[in-house]
């Protein structure tokens, strides 16, 4: 058993008086690459939300790095790519490189400016999602792809232990999320980063991810991909509330 | 009119005070514009006429504040408003947008109401209206001063937060910001702000020396720094060349400043187009 990441259990979130997740348990370790999927409006953007503290859950824990949500404060070891199209204003005047130093703000803390060793980690982290021609080029001029990049390299700057993704390729040319999820699969096995990527497209990720969640305001399914696989369609039928072709993308 | 200046105290504040407002407020107003805040500006600068019309209200008719500086309560009230546009902001939180015509309203309400109990318009209150940099005091320059101080304070030690805050709210929270905290204390600066500008150019023009600009350097700037810089080399420029102008035209300088604003605005926007190969 290797280090527990995440750990989640009997969780309740509810807006107004509606229950968005029902009692929901998740485990991730150290090097998984987990798949959370689930149909539009099934509360996956609240769970990660709730992860990310950004939410405050009525009743159940969470614990981060085997620390207790509420008292960790290592928010630099994750990193988060959220979908941009709602949240970003793309006029915004700022550089490539002014963006993906912004993800350093939590490491160095209050009143510190970034040192020299500083920038040549951010130019790491642009070159490591293949940006470096467009470091002093305003973000706005870029393409949704290539935009999304950038929040990647912003998310890696900090050199987090946990990623987080939300539907990261909405939007995005089917040439680039080839691309993207070689990104993933490098970050996961070379840098042995935990991801977790959200995404409502089941068909697209089973053949890139070691574990499956699936979430219905209710966690229909968590386990490795083998277990994922011999799961019969009638039972993600009725996750979904109507039938899903498992498509896997198999190149070999 | 240089030896003017050594000579004459009341050009020695007018030319202080419009040198530090003509930084300060575009280096606050670049986080201003880029966060969708620019119409707040405009409800606060009402909201302050509100506490200054109060200020020389009760300076005329109560004996006790015979020398109470409206400004004093000028900056009182708009410190007040900013906090109450942040507690409707987040009541109407789907009507953000609605906190605004509300300041805006009780602060001209108010403003009325105090203007006729002060028995109706005097040269003073002309004067915020519209400004008038050669009233400038000496005191009026040293709370200046300290805004000025507290405005560069704020941005030196808070830029990176600021700009995270800014470019992505969502963002700077998920990585631990305390962006509540952060975001006040930046409304509080832009109301203290707004309060000593408006004595420079008055109320009714103090916004467009935040957003003015800002406007012009937005679309010729590229990054962040760039705009925070060429914003301030505008604003700095028009205040002084406006300053000079009204000096020697004798027009009003809060007029002649706002209009050299506008027309390195439309510079830019030509300059802009041109580069895009649209012209």
């Amino acid at each position: 058993m290797g280090e527990k990441i995440v750990e989640v259990k009997n969780l309740f979130f509810q807006y107004e008086r509606k229950y968005v997740l029902e009692n929901i348990n998740i485990s991730i370790e150290k090097g998984a690459f987990l798949g959370l999927v689930g149909p539009n409006g099934s509360g996956k953007s609240t769970l990660l939300k709730c992860l990310l503290g950004l939410l405050k859950p009525q009743k159940g824990t969470i614990h981060l790095f085997g620390e207790d949500i509420h008292q960790f404060n290592d928010w630099h070891k994750i990193g988060y790519v959220s979908q941009k199209a709602n949240s970003f204003n793309s006029s915004f005047p700022a550089t490539v490189f002014e963006v993906v130093a912004s993800g350093l703000t939590p490491k160095l803390g209050l009143f510190k400016k970034m040192k020299k060793a500083d920038r040549e980690k951010v130019m790491e982290a642009i070159r490591a999602v293949g940006m470096e021609k467009a470091v002093h080029q305003n973000i706005g001029e870029l393409s949704g792809g290539q935009q999304q990049r950038v929040f990647i390299a912003r998310a890696l700057v900090s050199e987090p232990k946990l990623l987080i993704l939300d539907e990261p390729t909405v939007g995005v040319d089917s040439q680039t999320v080839n691309h993207f999820y070689q990104l993933l699969h490098h970050l996961n096995k070379e840098l042995e980063i935990t991801l977790i990527l959200v995404t409502h497209d089941i068909g697209a990720i089973t053949d890139k991810v070691t574990h499956v969640a699936c979430l219905n305001k209710q966690l229909y399914f968590h386990g490795n991909k083998d277990e994922f696989e011999r799961l019969k369609e009638t039972e993600l039928t009725s996750l979904y509330g109507h039938p899903v072709q498992l498509i896997t993308h198999d190149h070999e | 009119m240089f030896s003017s200046i050594l000579q004459f105290e009341f050009l020695q504040n007018a030319f202080l005070s419009g040198i530090l407002i003509g930084f300060i407020a575009p280096l606050l107003g670049v986080f201003v514009v880029v966060r969708r805040l620019s119409l707040i500006a405009d409800a606060l600068s009402h909201v302050t006429l509100a506490g200054i019309a109060g200020g020389l209200f009760l300076s005329s008719k109560i004996s006790f504040f015979s020398s109470l500086n409206p400004i004093y309560v000028g900056m009182g009230f708009s410190v007040l408003g900013s906090l109450v546009i942040e507690k409707l902001r987040a009541f109407y939180k789907f009507y953000a947008e609605l906190a605004i015509p509300i300041i805006m309203s009780a602060g001209i309400g108010f403003s009325v109401v105090f203007i006729s109990l002060a028995d109706g318009f005097n040269t003073d209150l002309f004067n915020y209206l519209f400004g008038s940099v050669s009233a400038v005091s000496r005191t009026d320059l040293y709370i200046i001063t300290g805004v000025a101080a507290l405005v560069i304070l704020l941005i030196v030690l808070f830029y990176k937060e600021l700009f995270l805050l800014s470019f992505d709210e969502e963002y700077a929270s998920a990585l631990g910001l305390p962006a509540k905290g952060l975001h006040l204390l930046f409304i509080l600066t832009v109301a203290l702000v707004i309060s000593v500008s408006m004595r420079v150019v008055g109320i009714l023009l103090v916004s467009s020396l935040m957003t003015l600009p800002v406007a012009a350097s937005i679309r010729i700037a590229t990054g962040f720094k760039k705009t925070i810089f060429l914003s301030v080399i505008i604003g700095e420029a028009s205040v002084l060349i406006g300053l000079v102008l009204s000096y020697y035209l004798d027009i009003a300088p809060g007029g002649t400043i706002v209009i050299l604003e506008v027309l390195a605005l439309i510079f830019s926007i030509i300059l802009s187009k041109a580069r895009r190969g649209k012209i």
